[in-house]
């Protein structure tokens, strides 16, 4: 247990930092150079702090660590309650590592209203972070919600040509699914008198009845985030919009918040729906992956292909969240932690050449490998890290879901692993048409290979990449106990369900 | 009947806000036109203190024979029209000046209206209900068309006196109906009525619903919201900002308190017909709002759609379902006076604008104006960690609790409709180019308001607390 909140310093760091570049004045110049260094040190700062909660974290527990629990609103008994387990302490250093790494991959691109954006870039990090450390249902979803804000602005304010129509779309799609996830944190406080989650978990027996209304209005918000097919259209279209930093951000955490909130409030607080709808979501998953991997391979904007094969690798999670054992659970998780690396990392690759060249589309590039090898090389590792080759993260996650899937359905095994083909495919088809070939086009002779900047951007994105693929243990370990924790719970809820049903 | 000292200590703070009055409008008889800046300021002060007479010290009772009553409730209730009608006061200054309209004669009917509304407030009996209603409403439509040169703001004078007389009409044959079958028009006689079964007939139903849609009225709540639209939008802008507060809140603790007091016995009768006009008011505030280019007109069907809100949270029926109320409507006081202080800001050329096209590019011009309107949009909207998001909490707990499931759904949905429109204006501010920059703001009341506010909403997540606690305690007034 830790004296100092340190889990709240982690979360309200980055306003700080907001604070700072809010009242920052003088000319332009001053400003913009003042507000990019301190979002940087702030947000390391961060991570340096989300490290020593890495450090600190005792892997042999299952329970939440790092608690603080303080009356928010005693008059609602809603409390700001905090910690973190194996499953969300992932997340949290997942965030806090990519908020620096797009502030330095912003550093040059974005040049127009800088003191707002590394604002919104702070504020998100807060959200973020704060949403995986909840362990209030209305805290989690103040924070929960509150992305939508400094998103909608990233996207809006930032974005490409139809940037308004891709904001006001993520926008009001994710808000639609949350507000009925609204409602149905209501009716559980009205059931167990409180909105915290650890009481919920333990004192929520809700019928079955209850537990299927209350199961979609979850649904219906974490489904949206993941994003699964069908209401995955949202996705495409933001990443195509946003800027590049906005996009690792949504692939790189934002999604994953559908996934985690699955783990920590569908599978606990509703196991019976769970395993109800459990068919539903393979189903619509099995869709996802070979689906959205077909539209994959006809894309001819670079973003939108990688935003099409997140909606694929998020429907690896769903099915492994879903199998209910413990290789497909840990895998999503573990697959979520890997995408959440590798997807940012493509999408600073595109990033790459669009600060250089302006364009997305795939027919404009063509033999960069000649002019770019260290890029050449950068975006070859992180194509074979998102297509599963053994030795990089990709790998662990999907083959871990796919045991997990074996073990429950071999045909949801079988579907999903002809996903892993189709994506082999478009990724390998899209690094031939970018970086091999000969370099005819006139446009690309003068281009510049990654300047130190950019190399930075990368580094640690590889190191992390080959450490999940080759020592995936150190991330694992942490996860199981929790893991164990909540599959043996699920297990034995669904047991009591069956033999009250039987009586 | 005697009248006791009781009565009079009871009244203590609407005896000092006429008196007050009376004297800053002699005052101004006397003076003329150059002594308006003070009795504006005097206007605001004056209501400031009867707030705080509300409360030091705090008295509880009926007094004039049961006319009248304070307690919990009411005194929170007034406090909130009392401030926001002080606010809205101060926030005039600058546009009647540019209009040519700076007379002493607005802050002494806005202050007269605001004495009306402690009355309401404060009924106890239908008679003393219909008297302050009617005091407010006369000095109102007066405001409405105070900008009398202009033909809009008196077309706006007339369309509110003429629908609210309707209004009034209704107000009154409802009243008649209930005395005839209830056999009295003290609430405390008609509860006692109801509740022994003498007065549950269907003649006594009718009535209710005659005073309902009376009350609606005057709440804008759909149907009865027609005038709204157009009284914003032609009103002098400082007016619709006092229409969008003060008023509104007063005639929504009206209908908490004649719904929720005398006539709770009927509570499955009327719950039907507030959970209709709750839906129909989001739902239609929502998307009629959608096409608007008038930010005051937006404004007024954004209002009408709070207005469900706060009808879904009286619909409950519960101890809740009022502290949501008061909670809701404190918010929604920040919010909307908040945003009336940007609209009085925003002038172009030294000319008042007020379509949302004006706003493009706010965000370059003037940074810190469009952030605080990106929070009010933001808030009103209902998106956490603002404070807009948790007045909504507290409405649909209280409509959960109360098992009103639908409706509650219907109303998350229609908050996703409505934060487009509200997202309208962000977009306009931050993602559009602007053609031709508004003016820069001078420094008056306007920025004050608006920075304060923006403040308080957008740190308010710190501090739910105190708020909540207060609408606690207001509830108490009715749920002793």
């Amino acid at each position: 247990m830790s004296s100092w909140p340190i889990l709240s310093l982690v979360t309200f760091l980055p306003l700080v930092g907001a604070l700072f570049c809010l009242v920052v004045g003088g000319p332009k110049e001053a400003v913009d150079r003042n507000c990019r260094s301190a979002a940087l040190i702030t947000s390391l700062a961060t991570f340096l702090i989300s490290l020593v909660l890495w450090a600190r974290f005792d892997p042999t527990k299952a329970s939440f660590q790092f608690e603080e629990n303080l009356a928010w609103v005693p008059a609602l008994h809603i409390g700001y309650h905090v910690g973190i387990d194996g499953i969300s302490l992932f997340f949290v250093l997942l965030s806090t590592l990519l908020t620096p790494i797009c502030i330095l991959a912003s550093w040059e691109s974005v040049q127009v209203r800088v003191k707002e954006y590394m604002i919104a870039f702070l504020v998100l990090e807060t959200f973020m972070v704060g949403m995986f450390c909840a362990l209030d249902l209305a805290l989690f979803y103040v924070f929960f919600e509150g992305v939508l804000i400094p998103m909608f602005l990233i996207i809006g304010v930032w974005g490409g040509k139809r940037r308004v129509y891709a904001a006001f779309k993520f926008f009001l799609y994710t808000l639609l699914g949350s507000v009925l996830m609204l409602l149905a944190i209501i009716a559980i406080y009205w059931q167990v008198g409180t909105t915290d989650l650890p009481t919920a978990m333990e004192k929520l027996d809700l019928p079955f009845q209850w537990q299927f209304w209350l199961w979609l209005a979850f649904f219906a918000s974490f489904a949206v985030k993941v994003p699964m097919w069908p209401v995955h259209t949202w996705l495409p279209d933001a990443h195509v919009e946003a800027p590049t930093a906005g996009s690792v951000i949504l692939a790189g955490v934002l999604l994953k918040m559908g996934g985690y909130g699955f783990i920590r409030f569908s599978v606990p607080l509703m196991p019976e729906a769970t395993q109800y709808f459990a068919p539903l979501v393979f189903g619509l998953s099995c869709v996802a992956v070979i689906y959205t991997s077909l539209v994959a391979l006809v894309q001819e904007d670079m973003k939108k292909l990688i935003a099409y094969s997140s909606v694929a690798h998020m429907g690896f999670v769903t099915i492994g969240i879903f199998v209910m054992n413990t290789q497909g659970v840990e895998g999503s998780i573990f697959q979520m932690l890997s995408h959440g690396i590798v997807s940012a990392a493509l999408f600073l690759c595109v990033g790459v050449v669009y600060d250089r060249l302006h364009t997305r589309e795939i027919a404009a590039y063509g033999g960069l490998v000649h002019r770019m090898p260290r890029y050449a090389f950068t975006f070859l590792f992180f194509t074979l890290a998102s297509v599963g080759l053994p030795g990089l993260s990709g790998f662990v996650g999907e083959f871990l879901v796919l045991i997990g899937a074996f073990k429950a359905n071999t045909w949801v095994a079988f579907l999903a692993a002809t996903g892993m083909i189709t994506g082999a495919a478009y990724a390998l088809w899209l690094y031939r048409k970018i970086v091999f070939g000969e370099l005819t086009k006139d446009s690309l002779k003068a281009m510049l290979d990654m300047n130190r900047r950019e190399i930075a951007v990368f580094l640690p994105l590889v190191l992390i990449t080959i450490w999940m693929g080759v020592y995936p243990n150190s991330f694992l370990d942490p996860i199981a106990p929790s893991v164990d924790k909540l599959i043996g719970d699920y297990n034995a809820a669904i047991k009591l369900a069956h033999t009250a049903a039987l009586r | 009947m005697p009248i006791g000292l009781e009565s009079w200590t009871l009244a203590r703070p609407e005896i000092f806000l006429a008196a007050a009055t009376v004297l800053l409008l002699l005052y101004g008889v006397l003076r003329g036109e150059v002594a308006t800046a003070f009795i504006s300021v005097a206007t605001a002060v004056a209501l400031l203190v009867t707030a705080v007479l509300l409360f030091a010290p705090y008295r509880e009772g009926t007094a004039f024979a049961g006319l009248f009553i304070t307690d919990r409730l009411t005194a929170t209730m007034k406090a909130l029209v009392l401030v926001g009608a002080a606010i809205s006061v101060l926030m005039s200054r600058t546009y009647f000046e540019r209009a040519k309209a700076w007379r002493f004669e607005y802050p002494i009917l806005v202050s007269l209206a605001t004495l009306g509304m402690m009355l309401m407030i404060s009924a106890n009996d239908l008679m003393a209900l219909y008297v302050g209603l009617e005091l407010q409403s006369l000095a109102l439509y007066v405001v409405a068309a105070f900008q009398r040169d202009s033909i809009r703001s008196t077309e706006a004078g007339l369309k509110y006196f003429v629908l609210g007389s309707v209004a009034s009409g209704m107000l009154l044959f409802g009243a008649s109906l209930i005395y005839g079958y209830c056999g009295g028009t003290a609430f405390v006689q008609i509860s006692q009525a109801l509740l022994e079964g003498r007065g549950a007939e269907v003649g006594t139903t009718v009535g209710l619903v005659f005073i309902i849609a009376g009350l609606a009225f005057k709440i804008s709540a759909v149907p009865f919201h027609m005038w709204t639209p157009d009284v914003y939008e032609g009103a002098p802008t400082p007016v619709t900002a006092l229409f969008a507060v003060a008023p509104k809140i007063a005639a929504i603790s009206l209908t908490v308190s004649v719904l929720m007091g005398p006539f709770r016995p009927l509570l499955v009768q009327w719950q039907q017909v507030i959970v209709a006009a709750s839906i129909l008011s989001m739902v239609l505030g929502a998307f009629a709002a959608l096409r608007q280019q008038n930010i005051k007109r937006l404004m007024a069907y954004s209002s009408i759609s709070n207005v469900g809100y706060v009808l879904l949270g009286l619909a409950a029926g519960s101890e809740k379902g009022v502290q949501s109320i008061v909670f809701f409507l404190a918010i929604y006081m920040a919010m909307t006076l908040g945003t009336f202080a940007v609209i009085l800001m925003m002038k172009r050329k030294d000319v008042m604008v007020e379509s949302i096209s004006d706003l493009a590019g706010l965000g370059k011009t003037h940074p810190m104006m469009a952030f605080t309107m990106l929070i009010f949009m933001f808030s009103l909207a209902g998106i956490p960690p603002l404070a807009g998001f948790w007045g909504k909490l507290y409405i649909f707990m209280a409509a959960i609790e109360a098992g009103l499931f639908w409706p509650a759904v219907l109303g998350v949905l229609s908050s996703v409709v409505a934060s487009y429109y509200y997202l309208r204006i962000v977009k306009a501010m931050y993602f559009d180019e602007t053609a031709e920059p508004l003016d820069q703001p001078a420094f008056d009341v306007n920025r004050v308001v608006t920075f304060a506010t923006a403040i308080l909403i957008a740190l308010f997540s710190f501090a739910p607390q105190p708020l909540s606690l207060m609408a606690e305690a207001a509830a108490k007034g009715l749920f002793p």
